[in-house]
């Protein structure tokens, strides 16, 4: 069982050690977004549809905020003046909405794919 | 306040259910409160910690290590949850008919009980560290109606519990010579669900391909977002727009597991007959 459990954990890291190795997202897809006051900062992102993008969100908040978006099928915690990446696509044309799920009233946003 | 009680529900309700599986599956096992209990009391400690470190655990592996970090828990409780059951094929039938003569085997460490506390502490482990997160920055936050929150929170975590506790109940009706067959099933499901969730992690993670993004999507019948989906969630992996990778570790795990129950109860039918054949003969 022991075996078991290191040869899944060994699997695990050498899929993430690949994973760094070859990452494939160009530095020019990368977007950012910040959150302060509970609010998404902009709140509209324009993005490439059909390329694989990063969005970086900074929270700029002392408290933690969970990203969340079900038409990206995203959900990631971000830690109070904390960042975290967040990989997306390729995505067909279209608006996908997003919320801070700890603040859903006051932080929305969404993404748009030209 | 409303919002909070919402929230609390939601990361209590999976672990609830998961807890009342495992009390259910375990019924009659000598000193279950003892393993279970621990198990809710190492995944909160847990949580507490994984909460504390969540920025440096976001930051590992290129900033994806969140989502390894969970696809990992995930199938770690998946091969428990395995495990379990294979034994339970081998051993449930004694555990049916005659629960004293398995408390040896179970007081001895030959049972998984410890396997289950484990499963436990691992779903309390996940959906806690989130609830001390969003519960922290409740705190955290001067300008809140702290003691509103404070309320909700206390709402949603005993609402959780409620559904936990129904589901506990439920179970119980089942006549104790079915339970575990049911039991058992329910496992098989939760297993399959909880390797489906974590391949969901890792296409988010860009490591797995998706394999499809939406196969189908049954949102308009059972959302993510209700308690009806969220349930069906947490009992069976249940996904309203799923990805193809995750319908494929769906089946594998199902199948898997089902295979290793068949081939351990097969050896020990065999084990069984030559007994008897052997028991058999010097008595007549």
């Amino acid at each position: 069982m022991k075996r078991v459990l290191a040869s899944v954990c060994l699997t695990l890291v050498a899929l993430g050690a690949g994973y760094s190795a070859a990452d494939a997202v160009a530095a020019d897809n990368v977007f950012t977004v910040t959150i302060k006051d509970h609010r998404f900062e902009p709140s509209q992102i324009d993005v490439p549809a059909g390329k694989k993008l990063r969005l970086l969100v900074k929270n700029l908040d002392p408290t933690p905020e969970e990203f969340e978006s079900h038409d990206l099928k995203r959900e990631k915690i971000i830690a109070g003046n904390g960042q975290a990446t967040i990989i997306i696509g390729p995505l067909k044309p279209g608006t996908y909405k997003f919320v801070g799920e700890y603040h859903e009233s006051s932080a929305q946003g969404q993404l748009v794919a030209k | 306040m409303l919002a909070t009680v919402i929230i609390v529900f939601r990361e209590v309700l999976e672990a609830a259910l998961v807890v009342s599986i495992v009390l259910a599956a375990t019924r009659g096992v000598f000193r279950r409160g003892l393993w279970v209990g621990g198990g809710v009391l190492g995944g909160l400690l847990g949580a507490t910690v994984i909460a504390w470190s969540a920025e440096s655990i976001a930051a590992a592996a290129s900033g994806v290590g969140q989502e390894i970090f969970n696809a990992s828990v995930l199938f770690v409780a998946v091969i428990m949850l395995g495990w379990h059951n294979v034994w339970m094929s081998q051993h449930g039938r004694e555990l049916a008919s005659n629960l004293k003569s398995v408390g040896a085997a179970v007081r001895g460490g030959a049972s998984p009980m410890h396997v289950l506390a484990a499963v436990v502490g691992m779903a309390v482990l996940r959906e806690g560290s989130e609830l001390v997160l969003f519960l922290y920055g409740v705190a955290a936050s001067a300008s809140g109606n702290t003691s509103g929150m404070l309320t909700g929170a206390i709402v949603g975590l005993g609402a959780g519990a409620a559904v936990g506790a129904a589901l506990y109940l439920g179970l119980l009706r089942i006549p104790s010579r079915s339970l575990f067959t049911v039991t058992g099933w329910m496992i098989l499901l939760l297993a399959a669900g909880m390797a489906a969730q974590g391949a969901a992690f890792l296409v988010q993670a860009d490591i797995l391909p998706a394999l499809g993004e939406n196969v189908w999507d049954t949102t308009a019948l059972i959302s993510d977002e209700g308690v009806l989906g969220r349930v069906l969630h947490a009992l069976m992996g249940y996904t309203a727009r799923p990805y193809g990778i995750q319908l494929l570790f769906y089946a594998v795990t199902l199948g898997g597991i089902l295979a290793l129950m068949k081939i351990v109860n097969g050896t020990r039918h065999a084990d069984a007959a030559a007994a008897s054949r052997a028991a058999v003969q010097p008595s007549r």
